[in-house]
């Protein structure tokens, strides 16, 4: 039950791009095309699974243990560049033309707030989820930032299919390109908003 | 390039919201109202100068293929740094903007500078940089940090001139994104008639 | 320019830089350590000032905890001329809108509430916020309410607080918390009177 909870409040309720502006420049960036847009969502969902894995126990048996939290931003930020190096090398392997298509995103990943936000949120903040506020553990750690960036992937793959569309509609000049994205952003931001209170 | 112009390209010019479009988390995230909004833009602006006046120093001593590694971890120092001190001397304004500080360190126009200009240029020039850049940075928040807040709560500055509640939805955050939409447009109308 | 990369320039070089910055950063947390904590008491110490009638002891240094049904609350004593005053109870609720809410709730020696101060909340902004006095008075009408007698929860559900437009949840869990606090000063009330 827990875990639905979980699950539910970090796709829709706490949508990290609609709700908490994280990683908004790849999806202002890459979310022209649904393909790119889903190619885009599966590496950041892989990034932020693994890296928060790293990264919660790195906090766990190193940084608490030796009193030195202080030092959460800079460690995190570190095992996360070192991944999506990694992420790139097996990409442009195994999947040249999605390696072309993700072009100069692929490094931004590293700067995509999401991820280390993901990683911070995880090991600072208290969550309840219905019932006594507490840090989370690996397990439930694991789930939010798995459904946090499924969270991620659904609207940037939603956005994407708008976008899409706009491109056949008639849009005044000067709102062409990012602007109109923007205001699209918004209703769509207005409708996740819907289901605030959910949890 | 004159010392002048380095500083004043990032305001309009290159302003690295409304032109460069980098950065755009904070921006949406940070600004409900225009106080939030240019403290946030001050301590990128404080990161910026930092971190870019460091790096155009040690640029040359670092090896190719760990130099964004490098670049990244020198600016998460200085961004904890900032985070110490706003937490010290500023704890108010540190809760508002809360998970924002620290994701400086994420934002692409402090490792976007470091790479395309403090790199190659001298320690002052990019101080310099960082100075207008953080500057454009700031201003841009705080404008839409103040309309915002003037449409959303009725206020400016915190000083309330509306009695009542205002358009609720641009506290909010789908407020964010149209309200910037707009924004951008007036700017780039804005800067069209003046080239 | 750049120099030639390789595998030991590379790691010599990584390795001066985190070295280098993590020096850097223990000497500015040793600094800022200090200034941190009284930041943090002097903002306890403001909700404090807030919530009690005037005092001159330290409450934030005379703080002791109660149990509540297996939870562990802060209480602030309040003490003018060696006599106790009242009390500034840290209490908190998690059926708030956006989550946990907590706030700070004084009550005086009779068991009125003396004022109360919001300490953190994830509430809406523009909507449930308003339980902060800056926001709307919302707060103010549980002043002078003795929960003994006064039921405290909403209208809607039959009690006395005018809840906030449009944000009944985030005024029923602001009520939870009081009412949590209320519970503490019982706890309170119960062991000095065995004490006695």
């Amino acid at each position: 039950m827990e875990y639905i909870i979980i699950i539910i409040s970090a796709v829709f309720v706490n949508n990290i791009l609609l709700s908490q502006f994280l990683g908004i420049c790849p999806f202002l960036g890459v979310s022209n095309k649904v393909n790119t847009a889903v190619g885009m969502s599966g590496a950041v969902c892989f990034v932020i699974g693994v890296s928060t894995f790293f990264t919660y126990l790195l906090n766990k048996y190193l940084l608490v243990p030796l009193g030195i939290e202080f030092m959460q931003t800079v460690a995190f930020i570190v095992v996360i560049a070192a991944l999506v190096q990694m992420v790139e090398i097996i990409l442009k392997k195994i999947s040249p033309s999605l390696y072309q298509a993700l072009g100069i995103y692929l490094p931004l990943i590293t700067t995509n707030c999401a991820v280390l936000g993901v990683a911070l949120i995880v090991v600072t903040k208290e969550f309840s989820f219905g019932g006594e506020p507490h840090m989370m553990n690996l397990a439930e750690s694991m789930v939010y930032a798995v459904s946090t960036a499924l969270g991620y992937g659904l609207a940037m793959i939603l956005f994407a299919g708008m976008r899409e569309q706009l491109e056949l509609s008639d849009v005044p000049e000067s709102f062409k390109g990012i602007p109109i994205a923007l205001v699209t952003a918004g209703i769509l931001a207005t409708a996740f908003m819907g289901f605030s209170g959910l949890v | 390039m004159s010392k002048l112009s380095i500083v004043t390209k990032g305001i309009i010019k290159e302003n690295p919201i409304l032109v460069l479009l980098l950065g755009t988390c904070p921006t949406l995230g940070t600004t409900t109202s225009a106080i939030n909004g240019m403290g946030m833009g001050l301590a990128t602006t404080a990161v910026l100068i930092l971190s870019n006046m460091f790096i155009s120093m040690i640029a040359g001593y670092i090896p190719a293929k760990v130099r964004i590694p490098s670049y990244i971890v020198v600016i998460a120092a200085f961004v904890t740094i900032v985070q110490f001190i706003m937490q010290a001397y500023m704890p108010s304004l540190y809760a508002t903007l809360g998970l924002f500080i620290p994701l400086i360190v994420v934002n692409c126009i402090v490792l976007g500078r470091a790479e395309a200009f403090a790199s190659k240029n001298n320690v002052l020039d990019s101080g310099l940089d960082g100075l207008g850049m953080g500057l454009g940075f700031t201003c841009a928040l705080t404008v839409l940090g103040l309309v915002r807040e003037i449409l959303g709560s009725g206020s400016a500055f915190g000083h309330k001139f509306i009695d009542g509640d205002g358009i609720l939805i641009f506290v909010l955050a789908p407020g964010a994104f149209i309200a910037l939409a707009y924004i951008m447009v007036l700017f780039n109308k804005f800067k069209s008639k003046i080239s | 320019m750049a120099k030639e990369s390789n595998f030991k320039n590379m790691t010599l070089c990584m390795f001066v830089i985190c070295f280098a910055a993590s020096a850097l950063l223990s000497v500015v947390y040793v600094i800022t350590k200090d200034p941190i904590e009284q930041a943090n008491i002097a903002k306890t110490n403001s909700s404090i000032a807030i919530v009690v009638p005037e005092f001159d002891n330290r409450p934030s240094e005379e703080m002791f905890t109660v149990n509540v049904a297996g939870k562990e609350v802060n209480v602030y004593p309040a003490v003018k001329d060696g006599k106790t005053v009242g009390y500034a109870i840290e209490s908190s609720s998690n059926k708030g809108f956006g989550g946990k809410m907590t706030i700070m709730v004084g009550f005086s020696e009779d068991g009125k509430i003396y004022n109360t101060s919001v300490i953190s909340h994830a509430e809406t902004p523009g909507l449930g916020d308003k339980i902060d006095k800056k926001k709307s008075g919302f707060s103010l009408q549980f002043n002078g309410m003795d929960p003994a007698t006064a039921d405290i929860s909403v209208k809607k559900d039959g009690g006395e607080i005018d809840a906030i437009t449009a944000s009944t949840i985030s005024s029923r869990a602001f009520c939870d918390a009081v009412l949590n606090a209320y519970a503490a000063f019982k706890e309170i009330k119960k062991e000095e009177s065995c004490n006695e």
